[in-house]
């Protein structure tokens, strides 16, 4: 529960407001796998939670969005610059568990980030999985996060890739709406389909019904929650939620096992 | 050793008031920094004490909802009252502790951190109550058994000597009979103590580990006779029927999962000021934030891990808002978490019936009337949520 250090390798400007970075270990490296967090501390401003947005050999990859105190003193840092890390704390997205099925990504905004990892793990082992559909929603063109990346994974011929914005600004040629309106016409079967959704709370509550909707048993749909963290495992008590802790239990969840609990105001 | 004075773990002695006082001398001899009970700002409260005169001898507190009161009693009696404000938390689980320090980020290589070191002499608890041994053995279960161990607790903790007094004399918040904590200790200690007033002022003490044994040679004691124990026996037996409270607590998890929109908690939020001193005085509320400050003259960092509280409207903060912003909410998490959900997080109730959360409460908020009045009205919904 130490922190490790870490210099800051590469920084790379996503958004307006959200960077992501690549940290080389100074000294024991931490090896997260696709849906866990990191702890990461700013020396002397403070520490958050930061789910791992990357699968880069010998380096951590986050996407942060500066939002607070420490999330803007992390996305300032240049590289060569010192952080601290903790971790890997957390759960992983089932990538074993849907080998054999199609497998359906649904990201909302910064919700990206965790799934990103998990999306090139399925392209990375094609064969391992169906169809592969990814569905992205941000809320401005300017809030795409990875999109050379997101054009490289449309150019592929063996995944379907939509996108999707809340709000088009001028210039935009791509589809505008609610990122629960890619899913009906998906092309997945959802008799054997795992899902993988994550964003806002209230876009993955709507995506879970749209996906239900599409015949999907919610305990193959996968969401990401998000509470507050101060300690990362399951020693402070601030991400509760009803009966679990989102740092240890989580944070994918099966959407059957949380659903009742999401739907509980202010739990 | 002589032979005549070696005990065993399971044996039973006796000792008069004086022996006490060797108790103390002897753990005081044995390396330990003794904590104890000792009377100060009108409470009973614990804090390091170096001789046995410094224990609250003749002397009770009366305790009710939102009441505490210091009274002088018309005996000798060391134990005769229940537990005070203060808990073996704040000793364990400091309100404010220094994790570790790092110096300022500087040339080639990483600052190292420095951890705290452990604490220079491990702690005897003088006079845990059955009920906060119970609450010890639930932070452990928070603090050390799950799949990380925090550190810091856990060198506080390491080799703590327990001296359990068994409670002879409940206080009007208590419940332990209830949650099956007391009043009679069963395991989790090395001495044992019941104070008995009748036919002489004496103290029973039943051995609980071999160190238990060892120390308890150095304080001079004589073999317990029938009476003895059964004088000891009747003061806890008697306890039983004396608590202030009770709680019916079959199946409590589910009736608080199946009533999370019950009207009660908004009723209840109506007199709860969210000041989370049910928190502070909880033996068991684990809670903690974290801080983390640099000194601006060297660019050193310092990491320090603080009690937080269900009740601020900070704990739940994430970016775009406070999750639970009503109190309604806050008081649900304290109440549903402390009695329902701590069983499927750690497979055990977060409560042991000691009552602090009920005389601290600055209104006298009663956690068995709170769950008394739901279980009345299960499956009751609060019509302002209905959506």
């Amino acid at each position: 529960m130490t922190p490790v250090p870490h210099r800051v390798r590469s920084r790379v400007r996503e958004t307006h407001d959200t960077w992501t970075l690549e940290l080389e270990s100074l000294a024991e490296p931490i090896r997260p796998r696709a849906g866990q967090f990191d702890m990461l501390y700013a020396h002397g401003v403070g520490e958050v939670p930061i789910s791992v947005s990357g699968d880069h050999e010998g380096a951590l990859t986050h996407t942060v969005r500066a939002v607070g105190a420490v999330t803007s003193a992390l996305c300032s840092l240049e590289p060569g610059a010192l952080v601290w890390v903790r971790g890997p704390y957390g759960n992983e997205w089932p990538l074993a568990e849907a080998v054999g099925r199609d497998l359906v990504v649904v990201a909302g905004g910064i919700g990206l980030a965790p799934l990103r990892p998990a999306i090139r793990h399925a392209l990375a082992h094609r064969e391992d999985y169906g169809v592969l559909s990814v569905a992205v929603g941000a809320r401005t063109p300017a809030d795409l996060l990875y999109v050379h990346e997101i054009e490289a994974w449309r150019a592929r011929l063996d995944a379907e890739v939509d996108v999707t914005v809340d709000a088009a600004t001028p210039g935009w040629r791509g589809r505008v709406g609610l990122v629960t309106k890619l899913i009906p016409g998906a092309p997945f079967d959802p008799e054997n389909a795992v899902a993988l959704v994550c964003g806002p709370e209230v876009m993955m509550i709507f995506v879970v019904r749209a996906l239900v909707e599409r015949g999907m048993p919610a305990s193959r749909i996968w969401i990401s929650l998000e509470r507050n963290m101060r300690c990362g495992v399951g020693h402070c008590g601030h991400c509760q939620l009803g009966p679990t802790l989102i740092c240890r239990d989580g944070p994918v969840y099966r959407a059957d096992e949380v659903a009742r609990l999401l739907e509980v105001r202010e739990l | 050793m002589d032979p005549e004075t070696r005990m065993l773990p399971g044996e039973v002695r006796v000792f008069d008031p004086a022996g006490l006082e060797r108790l103390v001398e002897a753990l005081v001899e044995a390396g330990y920094r003794v904590l104890g009970p000792t009377v100060r700002d009108g409470a009973i409260v614990l804090d390091e004490i170096a001789s046995a005169g410094e224990l609250p001898h003749g002397w009770t507190a009366e305790q009710d909802a939102a009441r505490y009161r210091l009274r002088r009693r018309d005996d000798d009696a060391m134990f005769g009252w229940a537990v005070g404000p203060h808990s073996w938390k704040q000793h364990f689980l400091p309100a404010r502790a220094r994790l570790w320090r790092a110096a300022a980020p500087a040339g080639q290589g990483p600052p190292t951190i420095e951890e705290e070191p452990p604490p220079e002499r491990p702690l005897a608890l003088l006079a845990a109550r059955p009920c906060d041994l119970h609450a010890i053995a639930i932070q452990d279960r928070v603090l050390l058994e799950g799949r990380y161990v925090e550190r810091d607790y856990a060198l506080r903790r390491r080799d703590a000597f327990v001296v359990v007094v068994n409670c002879g004399v409940p206080g009007g918040s208590c419940f332990c009979a209830s949650m099956g904590t007391g009043p009679r200790a069963e395991r989790g200690y090395d001495l044992a103590l019941t104070e008995v007033l009748d036919g002489g002022h004496r103290f029973v003490v039943e051995v609980g580990s071999a160190r238990g044994a060892e120390l308890l040679a150095a304080v001079g004691t004589s073999p317990a006779r029938e009476e003895d124990l059964a004088a000891a026996h009747a003061v806890t037996d008697e306890a039983v029927f004396r608590m202030g409270r009770s709680l019916d607590t079959a199946g409590l998890p589910e009736l608080l999962a199946a009533n999370l929109e019950h009207p009660r908690f908004a009723e209840v939020a109506e007199r709860c000021l969210t000041c989370g001193n049910c928190t502070a005085v909880c033996p068991t509320c684990f809670c903690t934030s974290v801080e983390d400050v640099n000194d601006l003259a060297d660019g050193s960092a310092e990491r320090w891990r603080v009690w937080d509280t269900c009740f601020s409207i900070d704990y739940s903060t994430i970016h775009g808002g406070s999750v639970r912003r009503s109190s309604r909410a806050r008081y649900r998490q304290w109440l549903t978490h402390k009695f329902g959900t701590w069983v499927d997080q750690f497979g055990t109730s977060g409560c042991v019936g000691c009552g602090r959360c009920i005389t601290w409460c600055p209104v006298g908020i009663d956690v068995t009337e709170e769950l008394a009045a739901i279980r009345a009205r299960d499956g009751e919904v609060d019509r302002a949520l209905a959506r």
